[in-house]
């Protein structure tokens, strides 16, 4: 199978690499990128850990492949915090509140979340719960994360 | 957990496509949003040996309204379809099932082509598709066919598309003054397929009677309940009636069995939800009477 190059722009950082068109965009950001914050549960769409947002809309990279990112932007979790001493308001709060356990959902929760208060930010709690209906969270039982993202928003708002 | 490979390609225009899906056949196997194929895919259920990608094909990338009639390109996401404001005001019914399908990140990939042409028994799309007489435009390498969406599906994931053909565009014509529309769905939880689902559309005139009906259920393909929009037709709206008509909608019925569901479970969902949806659509129905 021919291998393609291609070019995409991850946390703002410009990345080129061969893949074969078989290559699921998780595998790459993963395994080529070394990014291993996006997490890989289910590889057929239903968990959404591999969630991250592909131009600015969040997707699960499970569910595509990484010839098709060419030419995209790419956010994943290691993007999120504005720098190595700060972090985003998302993840002080899941901290604060402890809106995850084993960590295993929490990247494509917050990505999630990110894009869900730049569409909407002020959102209610049954508007929270709606989004987070594709991540599916095994030890929280999710209270402490939708109260995380709901303080959140006030937080982002007010910056 | 990862699928096999094959040979992509990613054409920029629809004659290109039309194209290669001449040449490849029955190897080819067209790609949209990947939230069915790239599943089944990874499961190696689906080996394709050549994939063509219709994500650069900016051709079937269009949401726009001619001569009164809603006309979606087949690469439409559903996200569009759903946020649209045309869809809210003009054809609520659409907005109404895509909310339904799966979750944001799903919808935010999946196409409205993709959702039809893959033609799952509990999709929530074909059945408002259906119910809203919709046309289906088929393109191939030779030329284009129009197939009314009630033909479309023969049955289980199957539909009337040949190798070498591309569900290109959907016509939906808008609802007569006086309709309401609804659609109701029983599902495991929240954003999963349904395990029943029933599309209504109801037209009244200015005294309040049923002057049009279109009843659609889900099933190995959508099902029109004739029998019951027969039995609304010039009558007045009320429980007894919508009792009936849900009543004859799944007489003799085909439903599946799975682990989900059993087949008489999913008829005696479908049955209450007949009526349930019916009595919506006939209230907004009213509404809309009482406003314009
Ligand atoms: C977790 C999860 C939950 C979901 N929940 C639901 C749900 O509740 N309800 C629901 O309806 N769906 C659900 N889906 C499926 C989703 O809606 C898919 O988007 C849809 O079924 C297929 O659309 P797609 O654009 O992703 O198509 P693809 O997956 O790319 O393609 C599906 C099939 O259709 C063919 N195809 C695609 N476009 C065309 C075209 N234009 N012409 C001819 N053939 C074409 C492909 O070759 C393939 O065989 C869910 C998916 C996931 C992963
Ligand atoms: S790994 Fe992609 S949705 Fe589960
Ligand atoms: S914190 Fe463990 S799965 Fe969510």
């Amino acid at each position: 199978m021919n291998k393609r190059t291609i070019t995409l722009r991850v946390n703002g950082a410009e990345h080129t690499g061969e893949t074969e068109p078989r290559r699921l965009l998780s595998d790459f950001i993963r395994d080529d990128l070394g990014l291993t914050g996006t997490h890989v549960g289910c590889e057929h769409g239903v968990c959404g850990a591999c969630t991250v947002l592909v131009n600015g809309d969040p997707v699960r990279s499970c569910l595509m492949f990484a010839v098709q990112a060419d030419g995209a932007e790419i956010d994943t979790v290691e993007g999120l915090a504005p720098d190595a001493d700060t972090l985003h308001p998302l993840q002080e709060k899941f901290h604060e509140r402890h809106g995850l356990q084993c960590g295993f959902c929490t990247p494509g929760i917050l990505l999630t979340a990110r894009a869900l208060l730049r569409e909407n930010p002020d959102p209610s709690d049954t508007e929270i719960r709606e989004w987070l209906s594709g991540n599916l969270c095994r030890c929280t039982g999710y209270v402490n994360i939708v109260t995380a993202i709901r303080e959140a928003a006030k937080e982002v708002s007010r910056r | 957990m990862k699928p096999a490979g094959f040979e992509y390609h990613d054409p920029r225009t629809l004659s290109e496509v039309t194209a290669l899906l001449g040449r490849l056949g029955e190897d080819a196997r067209v790609l949209a949003g990947g939230q069915s194929l790239v599943p089944l895919m990874n499961f190696r259920l689906a080996r394709p040996a050549h994939l063509v990608d219709l994500n650069r094909v900016a051709e079937l990338d269009f949401l726009s309204v001619e001569g009164g009639e809603l006309r979606i390109g087949a690469m439409t996401r559903q996200r569009v379809l759903e946020r649209s404001e045309v869809v809210v005001s003009g054809w609520p019914l659409l907005r109404e099932v895509t909310g339904f399908i799966g979750h944001v990140q799903i919808r935010n990939r999946g196409t409205v082509g993709g959702s039809l042409a893959h033609a799952f028994p509990s999709a929530e799309l074909p059945v408002a598709m259906v119910t809203l007489d919709a046309a289906f435009v088929l393109q191939g390498e030779g030329g284009e066919r129009v197939v009314a969406a009630e033909d479309f599906v023969l049955g289980t994931m199957t539909t009337v598309l040949e190798p070498g053909e591309l569900l290109r565009e959907v016509r939906v014509p808008a609802p007569a003054a006086g309709s309401g529309a609804s659609f109701r769905e029983v599902s495991r939880r929240y954003g999963d397929f349904a395990l029943a689902g029933v599309a209504a559309l109801v037209t009244l005139d200015r005294d309040g009677v049923v002057t049009a009906a279109r009843l659609t259920l889900t099933g190995p393909a959508p099902t029109r309940a004739r029998a019951a929009e027969a039995a609304v037709l010039g009558e007045r709206p009320s429980e007894a009636l919508f009792r009936e008509a849900a009543r004859r909608a799944v007489a003799g019925i085909e439903q599946d069995s799975d682990m989900h569901a059993t087949a008489e479970y999913r008829v005696r969902a479908c049955e209450a939800l007949a009526r349930r949806a019916l009595a919506d659509a006939a209230e907004r129905a009213a509404a809309s009477r009482a406003v314009g």
